[in-house]
């Protein structure tokens, strides 16, 4: 009984302090939190692909950055309510999965990083070109958020908003990856001609984790255009996406809660190591390096095997 | 009724000639073992009938249907299942979710995306009977990668029978195997359903004897004697080939 207890306490723990947080946190880290939430669902996103399914994608910003211009396009540009933009930008990211999927699917492993990250740059240079529509390197500044009768402009009704809509996508998520579905997945990651030969179409399956993450993705771009009130092709860019890859595996790949962690710690870093100085991605890079060498399996990894080791004798 | 048919069947590999010409007939509830030497292309005769890969010419027939330009996944589900030469498993699934996806993947349910979220008892019942017949009783909850390699190789033909074929193919299921778990793999295939149509490739001529409704020896990609028991212990060219000529 002693296992069921523990996790149904962490949870309630979580929640009530999710819920509670605005109360002893200054507005610059509950700002911060809000961030860890978007990208932790971002990363969750990206898991689906790298670590249910086996492929490892370079391109997620692709579809993380689709939705924040869409918000952001209708919202500037085009004058639509902010609150309308949120359907259009989940379609358009989605949509933008579907087209792109069956041209990364051709192939596997290193080849599939690289043509989802040649799609990702095609995506990037459009927004950064076509500057009569996109501002290019500029940005679309003027991004308003949502208003369901009670407003989203201060940071705590924002943060509630955002842990909403994060804690709802990743319960699909868990559904997701715990369903039948998500079982196969993982059995494709593992063996694709065994899964075949119990009668499976690899390809269909791929297909769809590959739209569903893609849609997940846009659910926290568009979050993050809000967010920000403001969009750049930085969002699109290569960075965005390796930094994903890196809070996935950081986390731990092929757990949902993992990539989650990694997110909310790469974000955490970030912001503290830029404030010092201003070679971030530098530091990234020795952390990602650390964590391939010393604990491979994330630091999931590490207290999954901690955990083995007590129970173990 | 013809559980299988091979109809001419050739398969060249660039200039390399893996198969030539093959025909065999295979009825329904007949054991046929495929004898042969290393390289004498039983493996991909194998390939062939399961979609891994497409023939250079030739037809197959599996229960009155042309199979030969479909894939994989679709003869699965029309009965046909195998295991792997070379173990072919899930390495970080557990044993009772490796029978799942099994079960799954030959009811042609298609994908179920968001439910069930827990399995029914009734699915965990059957794949415990499952394991408990393929000598793996009390695995289930366990890693793949963590079943010795005899346990691995009764996984391989369990994962087969999950999803009740017509057809079963096994690629040397006793291959690296201590006389002892080759002996309970030999019992457990002894023991399957009498009107499951098994084909077979075994190194083990005692084994082989043992199993075997008829037998077919292949030799450069050939078939070169087919028959009971006594036709092929009495044959010369297969002597010839096992044994050598002086």
């Amino acid at each position: 009984m002693k296992l069921r207890i523990w996790p149904a306490a962490c949870l309630f723990a979580v929640v009530a302090l999710s819920i509670a947080l605005p109360e002893f946190l200054r507005a610059y880290y509950l700002a911060l939190t809000t961030k860890m939430l978007i990208f932790a669902l971002f990363a969750m996103s990206l898991d689906l692909l790298l670590g249910y399914t086996g492929l490892a994608s370079l391109g997620h910003a692709a579809y993380f950055g689709v939705a924040a211009y869409t918000i952001a396009l209708l919202v500037v540009r085009a004058g639509v309510s902010s609150a309308a933009a949120f359907p259009a930008a989940l379609c358009a990211a989605t949509v933008t999965g579907a087209l792109f999927a069956p041209l990364a699917l051709r192939a596997r492993g290193s080849y599939f990083l690289m043509i989802t990250f040649a799609l990702a740059q095609v995506v990037w240079s459009i927004a950064f070109g076509w500057r009569s529509l996109t501002e290019g390197d500029d940005g679309l500044p003027g991004v308003v958020r949502p208003d369901f009768g009670w407003s989203l402009d201060n940071t705590t009704s924002f943060y509630y908003f955002v842990l909403v809509v994060v804690s709802a996508a990743a319960l699909l998520l868990v559904a997701v990856v715990r369903s039948p579905f998500g079982r196969a997945l993982r059995g494709i990651r593992d063996s694709e001609s065994r899964m075949r030969a119990l009668g499976y179409d690899v390809w269909r399956y791929q297909y769809v984790a590959f739209v569903l993450a893609a849609a997940f993705a846009g659910i926290a771009g568009a979050l993050y255009a809000y967010f920000n009130r403001f969009v750049g092709p930085e969002y699109l860019y290569v960075v965005q996406s390796a930094e994903a890859l890196i809070m996935v595996i950081l986390g731990g790949a092929g757990t949902l809660i993992g990539p989650a962690i990694g997110a909310g710690l790469i974000v955490f870093l970030e912001d503290f190591i830029s404030s010092m100085t201003e070679h971030w991605v530098l530091i990234l890079g020795i952390i990602y390096v650390a964590v391939t060498l010393f604990a491979p399996r994330g630091l999931i990894g590490i207290f999954i095997e901690f955990r083995q080791h007590r129970t173990k004798p | 009724m013809t559980a299988l048919a091979i109809e001419n069947v050739s398969k060249n590999f660039g200039g390399v000639s893996a198969l030539t010409d093959v025909s065999l007939e295979v009825g329904e509830g007949e054991r046929r073992i495929l004898l042969g030497p290393n390289g004498a292309g039983k493996t991909t005769l194998f390939h062939t009938i399961a979609g891994a890969i497409m023939p250079s010419a030739g037809c197959i027939n599996l229960f009155g249907c042309d199979i030969t330009r479909l894939r994989p996944d679709r003869r699965a589900r029309l009965g046909l299942a195998r295991t792997f030469q070379i173990t072919n498993l899930f390495p970080r699934l557990t044993v009772l979710d490796s029978i799942l996806l099994a079960q799954h993947g030959a009811s042609g349910q298609g994908m179920q995306l968001f439910w069930p979220l827990s399995t029914s008892r009734s699915q965990c019942d059957k794949a415990e009977e499952l394991l408990d017949q393929c000598g793996l009783a009390g695995t289930a909850p366990r890693l793949v990668r963590t079943l010795s390699y005899g346990e691995q190789r009764q996984l391989e033909i369990a994962l087969a029978l999950a999803g009740k074929p017509r057809l079963l193919l096994l690629d040397e299921p006793t291959a690296g195997l201590s006389p002892a778990e080759t002996r309970r793999v030999v019992a457990l295939v002894h023991a399957l359903r009498r009107d499951m149509t098994i084909v077979m490739i075994e190194h083990d001529m005692d084994v082989a004897f043992e199993l075997a409704d008829r037998i077919a020896v292949m030799h450069q990609g050939r078939i070169i004697a087919e028959g009971n028991e006594a036709k092929i212990r009495d044959s010369k060219q297969v002597a010839d080939i096992y044994l050598g000529t002086e």
